[in-house]
């Protein structure tokens, strides 16, 4: 009898050990476990034995169905491991296939810029001003300092509308400037704006020029405001726009609307200064107007220039878009063609 | 403003490298645009005379020449130039010269003949017989005399020069001339400057005011007016120093007279006239306003159209010329006039620039004063002209001038604070450095009196501001310590218009929608294109006085053409499908003719065409309505009056009873006129009304505790009942613990009956304290039944 179980788990552990599947396991489990199992049956044969043989063939018996019980646990987990192993084998993907998408659109590169821009200020402190397209021709000229007959009206080549109280009067806008004007006259001190938008001015449509386009204007009074406070915000914002080692230069200039005036450089995105192709070798790139606020807008604007002084700036922003992305033709921009918008 | 090195130097002693200057000069506030050389691009070409020539064997037309260019052997030239001779000193262009336009000769062979080279005309060289008036009409250059061979022609014909042009600004007119640019160089500098004091001989003797007499008119118009006359008239090509800087300044040498008046006008600026006397009647002139309609024929022959508000130069029968823009053809100089009258006038600079551009002649001399002149170079400029034609032994000069100056100009007064201006610049300058810029640019101080005179010739300088630029620009700009203002702090944050507009465009983007731009004025063909009617409120337009063309002529009252526009720029360039928004104007008048400015209303509008329908376009929208927290308020309508848009696919945008947009498919034959062959679908959205609606404070809502009872009911509907009644029915009777109705399937074809559509709703309800059984539902889901049976006389499909 006890040969019989040293058989029988022998056997087992062989069937065991062979074993390919939990199937398999289970029916063997079933053949010497179950209730019409091998060990069951040698266990019925027990009553013959002698009292004195039986308790120590009984620990056998035992022992042998422990020893099966484990080896099953054992063969199971392995069989189930190699399942695993095949099964995720088998599952194995191609992960250089392309994902699948919802695409986002994308916005245009001009809005790039301009938000950009706006966010620059913002953490500056200035609010973004809006004001009309269609303006009157007191805002866009008279209220800069801009009089009847002057030759910066000519040289703005404005477009006029039909109708006004008087001829001329109704204008599309030549510079977000206008704007300045609207917020001054509001009286509410201190100003820290910028404001973007759509200007007008009759330029043929070509590759650099457009009868539409955008400016985005700058405009800070309070008491005390220096010229050196003009150069300090727009130094910050050329290294927060083009990085930190922009480097920017002043140049005097002249408009009607500030005194002194000035047009600032920044250093070609191109070379970083040295001079190429791109700034005409002169390592500087013109990016904006700017200057003191005239005390005559001032004035004109209910602000009395004796107690606040101001600084004022304005640049064309299709051009720094263009500078940025290397774009070649302005023309791209008004197309919307979505190949060239999923580019931004 | 072209200015030639060596003219500048004549009034400035300088020496620095062009680079230093340009750098320098700009930095103070003349922008240097570029530096233009002369006479650099030709190279390799080199003096030669011709020792022999002889006819080519094979071609009656070509010579060749043997040409001794200094070195030991000489060259070979075959050339089909007649003009040339034996013993002809000749330019010559060796094999790799570079000759004008970028020319490069290499050796040749001409019929057989070895050609080392060419001989040049003066065109070759980039120049032309006002240059070389000596040079033949066609053919090659001759040295009028014997010159050194193998030399370079550009040194010997004296072609190098060197200009630096300057983009002038409109407030200083006394820099649009080489004196004026040499008073800048000079305080930049910190040289002396000074015009320098002219003597004459008058050689002629007599009084120029027993010879002319000069009245003016109309002094609002001409403020001075300055004759000189000159005597015994030569006329010749002026000598080449002279030509080479009016050419080197962008002026083309005509003869000594016309070249001495164009020089005074570079040098100081001042347009100059010269008048045959003979043919000033009475040998007086009257400045005077044209007559209305006057017709006068100018200098280049060409007769125009006059109006009283155009200042006129005439004797007592006749005009003789436009003041400040032209002279006319009845008073050109002949060649036997027994005199010349100079003139050198000033005139109203707004007044000629509105003459020269209702004439449309805008002159050398028109584009001189309308930046308003200073009058008292007038005088000067004509002594300036005399001296040269002295000088050029042009004629002799008569003793003295008339002078007609009704209102003297005079220095002005400017009160001056050192402490004003270095708190305006930011800087500390002290007050003796500001009297010293001052004193550079002629500005005279009182120190004691705190005020400075300022000379006629800077109109620009008319307050203490202007005088803070000037300390600014020769302190230096870039000395100005860059500062962060202080003073009141300021929020900088978006105002909640723009904080919805950012949502918008977010949302759009999201959505897989690229942003367009588009002009905002447009033709006004665009109506008959969108199918609008002759007489629809969309026509009432801003229109633009002067626009480019009848493409740009009014402002756009729809952003429907803009966008439909940019889809068939992707359709036509075969992108399959094209999604754009654009957040953008429309301009509204509010009556017309317009009498105050128009109403801009912002618009949202969407348009795609490719995979989409309509239901697409809509999820879109109805996901900006979630967003913006408006959902709840916002109905859909059917829509048939847009007549752009399809009549059965588009939907009114209505809340609180009113339209703010429409959302749908483009009328196909709106389409086609777009030259779009497929379905192209578009929203128009009130961006206002968004602003209006949006709620963007949100609550908390506890998330359930108890499982939900879910319900799906399908029926089969007449087709024409919107499935939003159903819902709507649903919603109205489903009880109290009703959580959600959704609508998940429609269907028309196979079993149902034509006419019908199948429609399925997903209902849900749930409580929220206890778990839900069916049984407690039951009776709402039969009340919907029996609602939406006698109601709409539907049936349930299956229960």
């Amino acid at each position: 009898m006890k040969e019989q179980l040293r058989k029988i788990k022998e056997d087992a552990f062989a069937a065991l050990n062979n074993a390919a599947s939990a199937k398999e396991i289970d029916d063997i489990k079933v053949k010497i476990l179950g209730k019409k199992g091998e060990i069951t049956a040698i266990l019925k044969q027990m009553g013959k034995l002698s009292a004195e043989e039986r308790p120590a063939m009984g620990k056998i018996a035992n022992e042998v169905r422990a020893d099966i019980e484990n080896k099953i646990e054992e063969a199971k987990a392995k069989v189930k491991e190699k399942e695993l192993a095949v099964r995720l084998a088998v599952e194995e993907i191609d992960i250089t296939m392309p994902g699948n998408k919802n695409p986002l659109g994308h916005k245009h590169p001009l809005s790039i810029v301009i938000e950009e821009i706006e966010d620059i200020f913002m953490g500056m402190g200035y609010e973004i001003a809006e004001g009309p397209e269609v303006e009157l021709d007191y805002y866009n000229f008279q209220a800069l300092n801009i009089p009847e007959n002057h030759p910066a009206k000519d040289e703005q080549d404005t477009f006029y509308v039909k109708g006004g109280k008087k001829k001329g009067d109704i204008l599309l806008r030549t510079q977000t400037s206008p704007v300045q004007v609207r917020v001054m006259e509001k009286g509410k001190l201190p100003i820290r704006i910028v404001c973007p938008g759509k200007v007008y001015r009759a330029d043929e449509v070509d590759a650099t020029h457009s009868p539409i386009f955008h400016q985005l204007e700058g405009l800070v009074v309070d008491e005390n405001i220096t010229m050196g406070d003009l150069k300090g915000a727009l130094a910050v914002f050329a290294k927060e726009l083009f990085g930190e080692d922009t480097k920017v230069r002043f140049r005097p200039h002249h408009f009607p609307f500030t005194e002194p005036s000035a047009e600032m450089d920044v250093t070609c995105f191109a070379c970083g200064g040295k001079g190429c192709r791109v700034c005409k070798g002169e390592g500087y790139i013109e990016l904006l107007g700017c200057g003191m606020v005239h005390p005559k807008v001032l004035k004109m604007s209910g602000i009395d220039p004796d107690k606040y002084s101001g600084f004022a700036f304005g640049m064309g922003l299709e051009r720094v878009a263009m500078q940025r992305y290397g774009i070649t033709d302005l023309r791209y921009l008004y197309e919307n063609d979505v190949k060239f918008l999923k580019q931004f | 403003m072209d200015v030639p090195m060596s003219w500048l130097k004549d009034f400035v002693d300088l020496d620095c490298t062009i680079k230093e200057y340009t750098d320098a000069i700009t930095l103070s506030g003349s922008k240097v645009e570029t530096v233009k050389e002369f006479g650099k691009d030709i190279t390799n070409v080199v003096s030669g005379k011709i020792t022999h020539l002889e006819k080519h064997p094979d071609a009656d037309k070509l010579q060749i020449c043997t040409v001794d260019v200094g070195g030991f052997e000489p060259v070979t030239i075959v050339t089909g130039a007649s003009n040339v001779f034996e013993g002809a000193y000749v330019p010559v262009a060796l094999p790799g010269a570079t000759l004008a336009n970028g020319v490069v000769i290499e050796k040749g062979v001409l019929r057989g003949v070895a050609s080392d080279g060419m001989l040049c005309s003066v065109e070759e060289l980039g120049c032309d017989r006002h240059d070389y008036p000596e040079a033949p009409e066609h053919g090659i250059y001759i040295f009028p005399e014997a010159v050194e061979l193998g030399k370079d022609v550009t040194d010997l014909m004296d072609m190098k020069d060197e200009a630096v042009e300057f983009e002038i600004t409109s407030n200083r007119p006394d820099c649009f001339s080489v004196a004026g640019i040499a008073r800048e160089t000079a305080a930049t500098f910190k040289k002396p400057f000074a015009l320098p004091e002219i003597k004459l001989e008058e050689k002629a003797g007599g009084n120029a005011a027993d010879m002319i007499s000069v009245e003016i008119q109309n002094p609002e118009y001409c403020y001075r007016y300055v004759a000189r006359i000159i005597k015994n008239v030569k006329i010749e090509p002026s000598p080449r120093w002279m030509r080479k800087r009016l050419r080197s300044a962008g002026i083309r040498p005509i003869n000594n007279i016309v070249d001495i008046t164009n020089y005074v006008m570079v040098e100081l600026g001042q347009p100059m006239h010269a008048f045959d006397i003979d043919e000033i009647d009475e040998r007086k002139i009257i400045v005077r306003n044209a007559k209305d309609g006057e017709k006068f024929v100018t200098l280049d022959g060409i007769e125009r159209e006059l109006d009283s508000e155009m200042t006129m130069i005439a004797d007592i029968n006749k005009s003789v010329g436009i003041g400040g823009v032209m002279g006319g053809e009845n008073s050109k100089i002949s060649e036997n006039a027994s005199g010349v009258l100079l003139e050198s006038a000033c005139f109203n600079g707004p007044n000629i620039r509105v003459t020269a551009k209702k004439l449309g002649l805008r002159t050398d001399a028109s584009s001189k004063f309308e930046k308003g002149l200073d009058p008292n170079m007038s005088l000067y400029a004509a002594n300036r002209a005399c001296q040269l034609v002295e000088q050029l032994g042009a004629g002799e000069v008569v003793a003295g001038y008339v002078d007609c100056y009704p209102a003297v100009r005079n220095e002005w007064e400017l009160s001056y604070s050192p402490e004003w201006i270095n708190k305006l610049l930011g800087t500390n300058v002290s007050e003796d450095e500001m009297i010293e810029i001052f004193d550079r640019l002629e500005i005279k101080t009182d120190k004691a009196a705190k005020k400075v005179t300022i000379p006629t010739f800077r109109p620009d300088l008319e307050a203490q501001a202007d005088l803070a630029e000037e300390v600014a620009r020769f302190y230096g700009y870039d000395k100005i310590e860059p500062t962060l203002a202080a003073g009141t702090p300021t929020v900088g944050r978006k105002t909640y218009p723009q904080i919805i507009r950012g949502i918008i465009k977010d949302t759009m983007i999201y959505s897989g929608l690229c942003e367009a731009m588009n002009f905002t004025f447009e033709s006004p063909k665009v109506f008959k294109k969108l199918n609008i009617s002759e007489n629809s409120h969309f026509r009432k337009t801003v229109e633009i006085a002067n626009p480019l063309g009848e493409d740009f002529s009014i402002m756009r009252t729809t952003t429907l053409n803009g966008m439909l526009t940019s889809l068939a720029n992707n359709y036509n360039r075969k992108n399959d499908s094209a999604a754009l928004f654009e957040i953008g104007k429309v301009y509204l008048p509010k009556s017309l003719p317009l009498m105050e400015l128009p109403e801009e209303k912002e618009l949202l509008t969407i348009g795609m065409y490719g995979k989409v329908d309509f239901f697409d376009l809509k999820g879109i929208i109805e996901e900006l309505f979630e967003k913006l927290g408006m959902t709840e308020k916002v109905s859909y309508e059917p829509r048939k009056d847009l007549p752009f848009m399809h009549p059965g696919r588009t939907a009114d945008l209505r809340t609180d009873g009113k339209s703010f947009g429409y959302i749908g498919e483009i009328h196909p034959l709106v389409a086609e006129n777009y030259g779009i062959g497929t379905r192209v679908y578009a929203a128009v959205v009130d961006v206002k009304t968004l602003i209006d609606n949006a709620q963007l404070v949100r609550t908390f809502k506890a998330l359930p505790k108890f499982p939900a009872v879910e319900k799906d009911i399908s029926m089969v509907v007449e087709k024409s009942i919107p499935v939003k009644k159903i819902e709507e029915i649903i919603v109205a009777n489903g009880g109290q613990y009703l959580e959600s109705a959704e609508l998940f399937d429609v269907y028309t074809g196979n079993q149902i009956e034509e006419g019908y559509k199948s429609v399925s709703f997903a209902l849900v309800f749930r409580a929220e304290d206890k778990t839900l059984k069916f049984a407690d539902i039951s009776k709402d889901v039969d009340n919907i039944l029996e609602k939406l049976n006698t109601e709409l006389g539907v049936n349930l499909r299956d229960k």
